[in-house]
């Protein structure tokens, strides 16, 4: 019976860390609050499903589909990478501007703040963002990927790979030292990871003990043996996986770039982690932002019927009879023209960047928004003659009441479904919109530039192959688990799938 | 039947309206052709004469919907909305920004982006229903939870890593075949067999799962409950009344996307240097020339339309519960 207000206690807990943290930021570095326009759009995201989790917990038809996916032991996996993904999407949207470093003594004076846009996750992984090396270096590699002229002391010149500035800097000798260091520091990060793998599920233990009133034996006992109604166990085995991985690197991420360097001699790991925010940001606001008019206009056309249905049945059939890759380019195209014609709307890089993934947010938006539209029309036209419905008319409730308070709940399935159906697609989509020029922002990082910039350098031999794997991973776990999860949602949600 | 389709067409028209309403107001107000040619010829402090210069070139500086200027008619066919909009539909696409014929562009890249698109679609079809009937045969047991695991990591790949990868594998390691490249006639097979190939793998995924449920949800219904009762054997239920009844959904449902061949893939078409539609639309894209754009806008959701049109027609033909009303 817990399992769901403690399950939604722990995702709960997560954002209130997040909002504490940025909070502590702001203090800590005297810094600037920034607020891009995706930013706030994912607070009020964020606001939104803290309050549909209080509201859901006191209604029992809502809280039940709920506890139906937290005892699916694929979708609870899924579940505990996604918050992984969540947590360094929010981390990456808070962002603040520094006091500029060259500050005049003056108090009186103004602070200064410097021009660049820095995010929490930012300030977390400062090393791997700050230590950039020349140009491509291999995953854990002591030396660069190119071979340069080098001058040596009596002035002789050679040609050979030079030792890279921050990968491996502090081996005396790479070639010997290298195998001893790297184990080492593997089993160093992999001893952490244990230590608070440990901690995090005794702590968890400990709490659906006291949530269940049961003795901690017996809870452990049930969480080894995987009688929980909540699969604990395999949470469990997924967050010591993840925790392990997660502390090696840490432990050897300032010491080795872990997944090699891009051409201009970036970290890979810095980008795979700065594009999650931008993945999230495009699988969750497009629907965010188009999810308004879908439930409205669907909702509306289905119960109204007439001259309504017909406008919005007429308008939902345009737009989809555009093929949707070809309206989409054609709306970036135009942006485009727009924002390179208005450059002064813009105060800093990184707000022209955000504003450009907001529209294609929009626009994606635009043409998401009629599937659902169509599904939820449908729906209401069955709706709209059940007898509830139709003894609400004879007694005279207005035809809005009616429609919020008796279609909406029973539509409220459909739309869920479709939510979570739609992500993983939309974080695909990035990838491909990026490679046809008409995505996010070539200076932004995201999954899709990774792979675009990776795929011009095939033919280099030997191949610069890591950015293109570490990008295509880290897309790989977040869609594999968004479908997993997705999949469980549905299993719950769908009262044809229940009933069987 | 005629008649029918005679009314169907004739509500088209309205939607293709609206399309040429949205497309119309994407490239011409929501950015001014001043606009466009500032982007055009790139610099910023360019000259009036020069944008002036670009718009006569493209038929660009004329009034937008009226033109005070003309008499008659003319107040309405001498503007850019009736040169560059109205005419489309009747297949005039203009000329692109470097003078070449659109329709004459499309009509040379039709072939190549069918020779992809037929083989990816038939095979395709062919192969996801396969591999659903056979999950479906063995359903609730090992083999239906893994196909459906496959499917579900299938689906999780990023099309873009099937593309680099098989032509890392097949053409780069193993010198199979080509890495891109296209030929006319029988020589061009071993250019167009990794691209179908790598096609039919990425789509799949979905694909079986999707015509797994399908058949699922076909066995669940009273005539096979039937067809078991009066003993008939597993496989004769699936292969003989499954197969035929669930096929009604899975082909009226390809039915939609048959006219949208035509328009290829922009992805595979554009890594494989196959001069199909797909990769015109890429290269359009990337040298920013919207009256191919424009012109593809129009054409896809054409195609669409005929697609819808030629699925309600199908529905009629297989199905004889539906009624023409």
């Amino acid at each position: 019976m817990m399992s769901y207000r403690f399950v939604m206690g722990l995702i709960l807990s997560t954002l209130v860390i997040a909002v504490g943290s940025y909070f502590y930021g702001i203090a800590q570095y005297d810094a600037l609050p920034v607020v891009l326009w995706t930013d706030s759009l994912i607070y009020v995201l964020v606001v939104a499903i803290s309050s549909f989790i209080i509201y859901a917990s006191s209604k029992e038809h809502l809280r039940d589909p709920w506890r139906q996916v937290f005892q699916h032991r694929y979708g609870m996996i899924a579940l505990a990478i996604l918050l992984i993904y969540v947590v360094i999407g929010l981390l990456d949207s808070v962002h603040f501007r520094l006091p500029a470093e060259n500050q005049s003594q003056d108090v009186t004076q103004e602070t200064v703040y410097s021009g660049e846009v820095l995010s929490l996750l930012d300030v977390v992984i400062t090393p791997i963002r700050e230590q950039e090396e020349k140009t491509y270096s291999a995953p854990f590699a002591t030396h660069l990927f190119s071979k340069e002229t080098i001058e040596h002391a009596d002035g002789t010149r050679t040609r050979e790979y030079p030792r890279l500035k921050y990968g491996g800097a502090h081996l005396e000798d790479p070639h010997a030292d290298w195998v001893d260091d790297v184990t080492s520091n593997t089993l160093t990060g992999a001893g952490y990871g244990l230590a608070v793998w440990f901690a995090v599920s005794l702590l968890i233990i400990v709490l659906i003990a006291l949530s269940r009133k049961q003795s901690i034996g017996s809870t452990f006992s049930d969480v080894v043996s995987g009688k929980s109604h909540t699969p604990w166990r395999a949470v469990l085995i997924t967050l010591l996986i993840l925790a392990v991985l997660v502390c090696i690197a840490i432990v050897l991420a300032p010491k080795y770039h872990i997944l090699g360097t891009d051409k201009v001699g970036q970290d890979v790991l810095y980008q795979s982690l700065k594009s999650i925010r931008t993945g999230l940001v495009i699988g969750t606001l497009t629907t965010l932002i188009m999810l308004p008019f879908a439930v409205m206009l669907g909702i509306m056309a289905g119960y109204l019927k007439g001259w309504v249905d017909d406008v919005v049945q007429y308008l939902y059939t345009t737009l989809s009879s555009i093929p949707g890759i070809l309206l989409i380019a054609a709306s970036v195209l135009m942006m485009q023209v727009y924002m390179a014609n208005n450059p002064d709307l813009f105060e800093t890089d990184s707000e022209r960047t955000d504003i450009k993934l907001f529209f294609l947010c929009v626009i994606l938006g635009i043409t998401s928004w009629t599937g659902l539209c169509r599904m939820l029309r449908g729906e209401t036209l069955k709706l709209r003659e059940v007898d509830y419905v139709q003894a609400s008319q004879a007694f005279g409730v207005s035809q809005i009441k009616i429609m919020w308070q008796h279609i909406q709940p029973n539509v409220m399935h459909i739309i869920l479904i479709a939510i979570v159906l739609d992500f993983s697609g939309l974080v695909l989509a990035e990838a491909v919109l990026s490679y046809i020029g008409v995505g996010v922002d070539p200076t932004m990082h995201s999954w899709g530039n990774l792979i675009n910039g990776a795929r011009l350098e095939m033919a280099r031999e030997p191949m610069v192959w890591w950015s293109l794997v570490a990008a295509l991973i880290f897309m790989f776990i977040l869609v594999l688990a968004a479908n997993l999860f997705s999949d469980a949602v549905r299993d719950a949600f769908d009262p044809r799938i229940r009933k069987q | 039947m005629l008649a029918y389709i005679f009314r169907r067409i004739l509500y088209a028209i309205p939607i293709l309206i609206g399309v040429n309403l949205i497309t119309f107001f994407l490239f011409f107000v929501v950015n001014s052709p001043d606009d466009m040619a500032r982007m055009h010829l790139g610099d910023k402090r360019v000259t009036p004469e020069a944008i002036e210069q670009w718009k006569i070139e493209r038929g660009y500086d004329k009034p937008l919907v009226i033109n005070g200027n003309s008499d008659g008619v003319n107040k309405f066919t001498d503007t850019i909305f009736f040169e560059n909009s109205v005419k489309l539909f009747m297949f005039d696409f203009g000329a692109a920004d470097d003078g070449r014929d659109i329709s004459h562009d499309i009509s040379q890249r039709m072939l190549p982006s069918l020779a992809i698109a037929i083989p990816v679609f038939v095979i395709g079809l062919l192969a996801n229903i396969t591999f659903a009937l056979i999950v479906a045969f063995f359903r609730a047991t090992y083999v239906d939870v893994w196909g459906v695991f496959i499917c579900v990591v299938i689906m999780s790949i990023s099309g873009l890593f099937y593309i680099i990868g098989g032509q890392y594998l097949v053409g780069k390691v193993l010198h199979l075949v080509p890495i891109s490249g296209f030929e006319d006639g029988i020589d061009g097979i071993k250019f167009i067999i990794l691209p179908v190939l790598i096609s039919i793998f990425a789509g799949i995924g979905s694909g079986v799962r999707w015509y797994r449920t399908v058949f699922l949800e076909e066995i669940g219904k009273d005539y096979v409950r039937t067809a078991r009762a009066k003993g008939l054997p597993e496989n004769l239920v699936l292969f003989k009344h499954v197969l035929k009844n669930g096929l009604i959904p899975i082909l009226t449902g390809a039915v939609v996307i048959l006219p949208l061949l035509f328009m290829g893939s922009l992805i595979t078409e554009s890594f494989f240097g196959i001069p199909g539609l797909g990769s015109y639309v890429i290269d359009a894209i990337n040298s920013q020339d919207f009256a191919i754009v424009r012109a593809m806008v129009f054409l896809g959701s054409v195609l669409y339309i005929i697609g819808l049109i030629l699925t309600d027609i199908s529905y009629t033909m297989v199905d004889p519960r539906v009624r023409l009303q």
